[in-house]
């Protein structure tokens, strides 16, 4: 009995891992293909299409569009999120637990709402389609995640120190600088590469925001009307390479933390 | 996290605008765009696409439009299918990397697990098109068998759309429920076993009703992810069904009515919030 469990537990736990790598494997293997379908039979291996992708200006300057729009959104939703969250766990506000649950709200609400909701309100104010529009609503996805991942991070270790700080003098921006910042580092470069990897890889609210400037994503969904197309698995399998190294970076950040 | 809240009396010499001056940015920044999109949407729902004026018009018409009504029923009944599967399969998958796989292989077996996770999620939709398509990936490996002659129709399914959702989700359920798995103390399992209850029995009766409100929590996730995605249906699915994101999208894309598109997604809010609703009881996420 016991060792048909065991049996059966590997059966299944491999095919699971089958449907789960599947299309990815797929993906970067016929990024590979020598010819011009990305279907089988396999005829590379060939980086003509990597070579494709990196002289195609569209998607060199959508890569470059994605990855500005990812650090300066992020760096925005971080810092919003480091300065309310140290604001919500050292100081008494009124009504401090609604107003971190309306921090938190936007989590709960779908991308393509978020975008629809910017979009009639932009329409409105006369706000012209733009990266800095989609920027804005990666904030607005980003920032509760910032918040919560460095507001549970805040413990008692650190309000001993920033107080130590503060009675040997140091004023409220120098505690700030000086001593949260360092200490809370590992949290905020945590939100920071988390925020990098979602606002990289967001779609809808940049294709509803974006009209001629875009982003990767929207680029890639462009290119997805040509049909299959190696080149496609080819920015498809750099834009995987990249996640994976922001997720590789967010883990060891997080990872890192409590000394003790 | 305890000492939220309770350290008022840290700073004597701050005046009582610094908190305010640190929560501000963030409060406003959700304020300014996320609650004023929100009500210019509900504003907007309310008015006539032509020459303005407030009406209900673009309500009834989903009450009254039956394909408009259709695109919800095939919301519900795809997420339905994808949220029930999801759990299916993810379940039995994270009982074995909790329970069968070593200790120290664990943290490495889950990784691997979430690995695609990270793929660009309009590059995986794509690349289950590579998979499913006319001459893609399991039709030629079902013709070259000789098992088919004529290539099935996968792509642009409803199948190919659920295949694709449960794809994503469980990843995101294996991770829920292993991490639900993983706090339950050993000592429940033997007190069932000193008790004389068998493994089917522990399970049925001590396991899985203390991983319930795991799963219900990963389930609502996928629910509320699931209903709101407009990527996955429109590459896999093609259009011969539509789902409601797909629905808000045309109005938007093909005809610019703003103000249906704006009823649509608050109707489509409206779900959400009643599922939610639903299961509120094992929702109490901890607002640490």
């Amino acid at each position: 009995m016991r060792q048909f469990v065991r049996i059966a537990s590997w059966v299944y736990a491999l095919a699971v891992y089958g449907f789960i790598f599947l299309p990815v494997v797929v993906l970067v293997l016929f990024s590979l293909q020598s010819t011009s379908f990305p279907i089988p039979p396999f005829t590379g291996p060939s980086l003509r299409w990597y070579d494709a992708v990196l002289s195609d200006a569209r998607l060199t300057s959508a890569l470059v569009n994605s990855l500005m729009v990812a650090v300066l959104s992020s760096a925005t939703a971080v810092t919003l999120g480091f300065l309310s969250a140290w604001g919500f766990a050292r100081f008494v506000l009124p009504g401090s637990g609604l107003l971190r649950g309306l921090i938190t709200l936007p989590l709960t609400v779908s991308y393509l709402i978020i975008g629809m909701g910017l979009l009639v309100l932009f329409n409105w104010a006369g706000v012209p389609k733009s990266l800095l529009a989609a920027g804005i609503g990666h904030v607005v996805i980003n920032l509760p995640l910032c918040f919560a991942i460095i507001y549970s991070q805040m413990g008692d270790h650190q309000i001993n120190i920033e107080r130590a700080a503060r009675d040997l003098g140091a004023p409220e921006w120098k505690v700030l600088l000086l001593i949260t910042v360092p200490v809370m580092a590992p949290a905020i470069f945590a939100g920071f590469f988390l925020s990098m990897t979602f606002s990289w890889d967001e779609f809808v609210i940049s294709f509803l925001l974006t009209r001629f400037d875009t982003t990767l994503p929207v680029e890639i969904w462009n290119l997805l009307r040509s049909g299959l197309n190696p080149k496609t698995n080819a920015v498809g399998s750099l834009v995987f390479a990249v996640s994976i190294v922001l997720v590789v970076l967010f883990e060891l950040t997080l990872l890192r933390r409590k000394p003790a | 996290m305890s000492s939220a809240g309770n350290n008022g009396r840290a700073l004597p010499r701050a005046g009582r605008a610094l908190p305010w001056a640190l929560v501000t940015p963030a409060l406003g920044w959700t304020l300014l765009f996320f609650v004023l999109p929100f009500i210019a949407m509900g504003f907007s729902s309310l008015t006539a696409h032509e020459g303005g004026g407030f009406t209900l018009s673009n309500y009834s018409q989903f009450f009254t439009n039956p394909s408009y009504w259709q695109a919800m029923v095939n919301s519900l009944q795809v997420t339905a299918i994808v949220t029930v599967v999801s759990v299916l399969l993810a379940y039995p998958f994270a009982w074995i990397l909790a329970e069968q796989v070593p200790e120290r292989g664990q943290r490495l077996a889950l990784m691997l697990a979430v690995l695609p996770f990270w793929t660009s999620y309009v590059v995986r939709s794509y690349s289950w098109l590579l998979v499913l398509a006319q001459n893609g990936v399991i039709n030629r490996v079902l013709t070259g068998s000789g098992l088919i002659t004529e290539p099935l129709q996968l792509a642009n399914t409803r199948l190919a759309t659920v295949t694709g959702f449960v794809h994503f989700f469980v990843m995101l359920l294996t991770l829920t429920i292993f991490a639900n798995l993983k706090q339950l103390s050993p000592s429940y399992r033997k007190a069932a076993a000193d008790l004389g209850a068998g493994p089917v029995r522990t399970f049925l009766h001590v396991i899985l009703p203390l991983t319930l409100p795991g799963i219900m929590v990963g389930a609502f996730l996928t629910f509320v992810l699931c209903i709101g995605d407009y990527i996955t249906p429109q590459i896999l699915g093609g259009n011969n069904e539509l789902l409601m994101p797909q629905l808000v999208m045309m109005q938007i894309g093909r005809r610019g009515d703003f103000p249906l598109a704006s009823a649509l997604s608050i109707i489509l809010m409206a779900v959400v919030t009643i599922a939610y609703l639903a299961c509120a009881r094992w929702l109490k996420i901890e607002r640490t």
